[in-house]
């Protein structure tokens, strides 16, 4: 893979992070953690829905594998503002 | 000085308790003491280990040394009495605690049903990750296991059982399930999906004896006469919330610990959260009983608060749980209850709330579709209860309606009409009424 390959992906994700991310209702979540269990990259999403705080994560593909196995509707993509990329936390 | 605050129960209620009294008081001597041998972990989430969505090394949020981060003291015992006027608790091995203020967070436990042979092996409830690994052992080697019981605790076993290969038998004593809750499509609805899964439901049928050999079971037989030959008998017939300790102490108990709106029991220094509070509401004037996670953890928080003297009184919200039933999503929230009495169950389920049970002076509005089914129930000027099952799009918005009581006139007369597109009306007026809120937020 080049490494204009690889800029490409990045702006890809960077893309998809600017037009949603996926945000937790934190009343919802029983902590089963059914999230990060699922979650391709590993990301802790259970420690996310339990405080309330969206997957600014810079490794979150936006993938929808949590929002949609979520038994309790706690997740769900929410537009965000290319500005708020700068409050991108790691996360974990 | 250094304040003593000593907590009895480590689930929500009791862990959430222990991490705001932390937080609150760096200085504070905290004590945590429980009789299950594990690190805090999702009771909710047994459901999911035992369909197998999840292992069960997923079932623990906290890191393994977060007791020790937090300097908090954990023990393993079983506190067995209270001397309220010494401020003193002993445990089960002779030990005497003494506290300055003292939590009771000790949960609810299972009733099992008054027939005899519910004391043979294989005869199971859901209370513990104890009970779901002793659950999932006797499911290896059993053919055919009879669920008793109503509520989603009920179906967490039958569908857990049957998606482990166990042909299940689902037992009801009237002719539909949870009709305190639920009205008579909503039960259909569920019925056939648990159907569809391989659930056999037997209607108006009771167990009226399990049968053992060599001290495992053998068979139940119904009131029909009929044996059913079976390894495992599950039952989820409700929780009663565990009092034996807060009445060694003479606290004042009904179906839990009496509780007024700071969480405190009748007892100086003495506070009670989670499922075995009985929660004074000021809105209905009665001490009502919840079973949801997330009541239990702001009770919790509410009790730490109050324990460090803050004086917060505890608002209760209108209660609501999303859960899966019958594999459908399924939101219930505020007053829903039905007329129909529920043999089923003999108190109060987990991830339940009495409040659900009310009767709302309401007129109820519905629309279903295949696998779906919207319920509301409105009042003079505030929907004031709904569910939902399977389609999720409204979830969120009848919960900010129902839970800041959004004034619904403008649309009353419209909901009420029966050609009226439910969805879309709720929707366009939440959509509204949300605008206003979402542009004001920094």
């Amino acid at each position: 893979m080049g490494l204009s390959d690889l800029f490409r992906r990045d702006a890809q994700r960077r893309q998809a992070l600017a037009q949603a991310q996926v945000v937790p209702q934190a009343v919802r979540c029983v902590q089963c953690g059914i999230c990060s269990y699922n979650c391709p990259l590993g990301i802790d999403v259970r420690a996310h829905a339990h405080s309330g705080r969206p997957v600014a994560d810079r490794h979150c593909i936006t993938c929808g594998e949590c929002v949609a196995r979520c038994p309790r509707g706690v997740l769900r993509f929410e537009a965000c503002s290319v500005l708020t990329l700068d409050a991108v936390d790691g996360g974990r | 000085m250094t304040r003593r605050y000593l907590i009895i129960g480590t689930g929500a209620a009791g862990m959430a308790a222990a991490e705001r009294l932390r937080l609150t008081d760096p200085r504070a001597e905290i004590t945590l003491v429980g009789e299950e041998p594990h690190p805090f972990y999702s009771r909710p989430g047994l459901a999911y280990l035992l369909l197998g969505h999840i292992p069960e090394g997923q079932l623990f949020p906290r890191p393994k040394d977060h007791f020790r981060k937090l300097r908090i003291r954990r023990l393993h015992a079983r506190a067995t009495w209270i001397d309220a006027a010494a401020h003193l608790v002993g445990l089960h091995d002779g030990t005497r605690l003494p506290y300055d203020v003292l939590l009771l967070a000790t949960g609810a436990r299972a009733a099992r049903p008054q027939v005899p042979g519910m004391d043979l092996e294989g005869v199971v409830t859901l209370d513990t990750l104890a009970d779901c690994r002793c659950i999932l052992r006797l499911a290896r080697r059993a053919r055919r296991a009879v669920v008793v019981g109503g509520g989603i605790t009920a179906l967490e076993l039958a569908e857990g059982l049957a998606a482990r290969g166990v042909e299940t038998h689902y037992l009801l004593r009237r002719d539909r399930y949870w009709g305190r809750v639920l009205d008579p499509v909503e039960s259909r609805l569920v019925e056939g999906r648990l159907e569809h899964g391989g659930v056999r439901i037997h209607r108006r049928t009771q167990i009226l004896e399990v049968y053992g050999r060599k001290g495992r079971v053998h068979a139940v037989e119904t009131n029909h006469g009929r044996l059913i030959k079976c390894q495992m008998v599950a039952a989820a017939i409700g929780i009663r919330p565990r009092l034996e300790l807060a009445i060694t102490g003479g606290l004042a108990v009904d179906r839990g610990i009496l509780v007024d709106e700071f969480m405190r029991t009748s007892a100086q220094e003495v506070f009670a959260a989670g499922d075995v509070a009985q929660v004074y509401d000021p809105q209905s004037g009665e001490h009502k009983l919840d079973s949801l996670w997330w009541v239990a953890l702001e009770q919790g928080r509410a009790a730490a608060d109050n324990m460090l003297g803050l004086a917060r009184p505890y608002h209760k919200g209108v209660p609501f749980n999303v859960t899966r039933i019958g594999g459908l999503t399924t939101t219930i929230i505020g007053a829903v209850g039905q007329s129909e009495e529920d043999q089923d169950l003999v108190t109060i389920t987990r991830g339940d709330s009495e409040t659900w049970r009310d009767r709302p002076d309401a007129f109820a509005v519905e629309a279903s579709a295949a696998c779906s089914r919207l319920r509301l129930l409105v009042g003079r000027r505030h929907i004031v209860g709904a569910l939902i099952m399977g389609d999720q799009t409204l979830s969120r918005p009848l919960q900010d309606l129902i839970g800041c009581k959004v004034d619904i006139a403008p649309i009353r007369e419209r909901l009420l009409h029966e050609s009226v597109d439910l969805c879309a009306l709720i929707l366009e007026y939440w959509e509204r009424w949300k605008e206003p809120r979402v542009a004001a937020q920094p």
